[in-house]
């Protein structure tokens, strides 16, 4: 009997299977990149939740590092970044707004642009020995959190300037040229219409810094982190104890430390970074509800 | 201005609101305009028709020099609005563009509330200038709405988006938004082909309420419409002004045999 008009034929058969095969070893991919994740995550919970307390959270550590808590190397952290961003922030939201919507598109512009991108591709370290050179001896800020943050905002500088054009163009052409046309000057359309509409993209950008800066190790290293502080920094010319390198000093140069107090600290080092993502993109989510268009 | 009137026909000359001389106009070492002269009467619609690329955008936009924002644009000739050089030394161009406002094809309005656009370009250009009360700002743009027929359907929504009209209304938003700062001239640039017929319909009578308060220059591809809503229609054929005259006599009787075929549609 002749097979029905619309049955599969043996060519269709043969797509299907090497169709299902791709999309296996497309999925086991996938899958395996979360292993990694959730190991991590594994190990850190289970072997440095036992350590985890308030008093662990808001003591300093004693005994030669091997006991106690971690609060001036939070507190050092906090410092950091936050100085980091009052650095960093307004220079790369002013010097994206500038290449976004005032720089014309000419050899300079694209040198700045191609500097921004090797910017990003220099190693930690290597902005380590530069805020080192730098701040810590040609501007004479010594080993403080001054040098330290500078050091940070440098680093962190192409994430805001990325992220911040990026928002920018975002917003549709056609409100530029909305504005232009009724008499604006291009400051006037930046501050009434492009600024509100991209500021969650560029306030994302600075949360994802946010993230980067509190986990770095390298480039705080040489400038300004230290590793036991009696006391908390009162200003920026002080040094600091900090999360990173707390971390990377009672792993790998502390002796007697117990397991458990270093997995701790690793655990909250990293619960910061994800809280700063969450809130990152709970407000990314938040700010797209309100747009308009 | 006499010398505006070659391809005016037997129009007597009036005032001009628009008036170009021997404008030519080069993207890069593309010739799109080759000495255009033409005189856009005040108070009256004016149409552009012609093939794409005849360069009927070319002159709506240098009208209010937002031309030269491609960079590589360059001009010889001269333009006069109001009989005054906009390509002087001395010229503010946020001056010329408040005089001279457009539209375009695709309705652009703001990501603000409807009363916030329609205001925008008022509070830009007044209310800097002096304090300028709430009653003052209703009646502006009550006044704007109800004269681009939008008043009664958006007067109970005013704070609302204006990205949540449906495009008809958007485009007579485009074109309130233009009319605080009283301009003379409207240049609309093809307004209504991203509008539906409904839509079409009612974005050309709201022109046709808006004549006589403005210059108007439309430029459009709809022979249809440029026949039904204007008084004086100018042809273009590749960057030039072929010819120019009242509506009516352009469609019934033209003078050259280009534009004849063009309207009879044996080209476009």
């Amino acid at each position: 009997m002749e097979a029905p008009m619309f049955s599969a034929t043996p060519l269709n058969r043969r797509s299907y299977r090497s169709q299902s095969v791709a999309k296996a070893v497309f999925c086991l991919m996938t899958v395996a990149l979360v292993i990694p994740v959730l190991l991590i995550l594994g190990t850190l919970v289970v072997k440095g939740a036992p350590a985890i307390s308030w008093e662990f959270l808001f003591t300093a550590p004693t005994n030669n590092l091997t006991a106690g808590g971690i609060f001036p190397a939070l507190v050092g952290t906090i410092w950091l970044v936050v100085v980091a961003l009052l650095a960093s922030v307004p220079v790369g939201v002013a010097a994206a707004l500038y290449l976004s919507e005032y720089a014309p598109d000419n050899l300079l512009t694209r040198a700045i642009n191609l500097a921004i991108v090797n910017l990003a591709g220099v190693p930690s370290i290597v902005h380590a020995l530069f805020g080192f050179g730098a701040f810590v001896l040609f501007f004479r800020f010594n080993a403080s959190i001054l040098a330290a943050s500078l050091t940070l905002a440098v680093m962190t500088l192409p994430v805001v300037i990325v992220a911040t054009r990026e928002s920018l163009q975002a917003v549709p052409h056609a409100f530029r040229e909305a504005c232009w046309n009724m008499g604006a000057t291009r400051w006037q359309t930046i501050r009434k219409v492009v600024l509100p509409n991209s500021i969650s993209g560029i306030l994302t950008g600075v949360i994802l810094e946010v993230s980067r800066t509190s986990g770095e190790t390298a480039p705080i290293m040489f400038t300004g982190a230290t590793a036991y502080l009696a006391f908390l920094p009162e200003s920026v010319f002080d040094q600091t104890m900090a999360m990173s390198y707390h971390l990377f000093y009672i792993a790998t140069q502390a002796t007697d430390v117990p397991e458990e107090l270093t997995y701790g600290v690793a655990l909250v080092l990293i619960a910061i970074v994800l809280m700063m993502n969450a809130v990152s993109i709970a407000f990314r989510i938040y700010l797209r509800g309100l747009k308009k268009w | 201005m006499a010398d505006g009137e070659r391809g005016v026909g037997d129009l007597s000359s009036g005032d001009f609101a628009v008036e170009t001389r021997g404008l030519n106009l080069w993207y890069g070492d593309f010739q799109a305009l080759f000495d255009v002269d033409l005189g856009v009467k005040k108070g009256i619609i004016t149409s552009m028709i012609g093939p794409s690329g005849c360069g009927k955008t070319t002159v709506l936009r240098t009208c209010n020099r937002i031309i030269e924002r491609l960079g590589y644009v360059r001009t010889t000739g001269s333009v006069y609005v109001l009989g005054h050089d906009i390509f002087g030394d001395d010229v503010e161009i946020v001056q010329v563009r408040k005089q001279v406002g457009m539209v375009f094809q695709r309705p652009n309005p703001l990501p603000i509330s409807i009363r916030d656009n329609v205001l925008f370009g008022f509070r830009l250009h007044e209310a800097r200038l002096r304090r300028v009360a709430r009653a003052e700002e209703d009646e502006v743009l009550e006044s704007a709405l109800r004269q681009v027929l939008l008043w009664d359907a958006v007067k109970d929504r005013l704070d609302k988006p204006a990205t949540g009209l449906s495009l008809e209304e958007q485009q007579k938003l485009c074109i309130a938004r233009l009319l605080p700062v009283k301009p003379e001239v409207l240049l609309m640039d093809e307004p209504c082909s991203a509008l539906d017929p409904a839509g079409t319909e009612a974005v050309e009578e709201m022109i046709w309420h808006l004549r006589g308060g403005y210059t108007i220059l439309i430029v459009t591809h709809n022979m249809a419409q440029a026949r039904r809503a204007s008084d004086e229609c100018v042809f273009m054929l590749l960057g030039r002004i072929v010819e120019h005259g009242r509506t009516e006599e352009l469609f019934l009787a033209p003078e050259h045999t280009e534009t004849a075929d063009y309207i009879e549609g044996r080209y476009g």
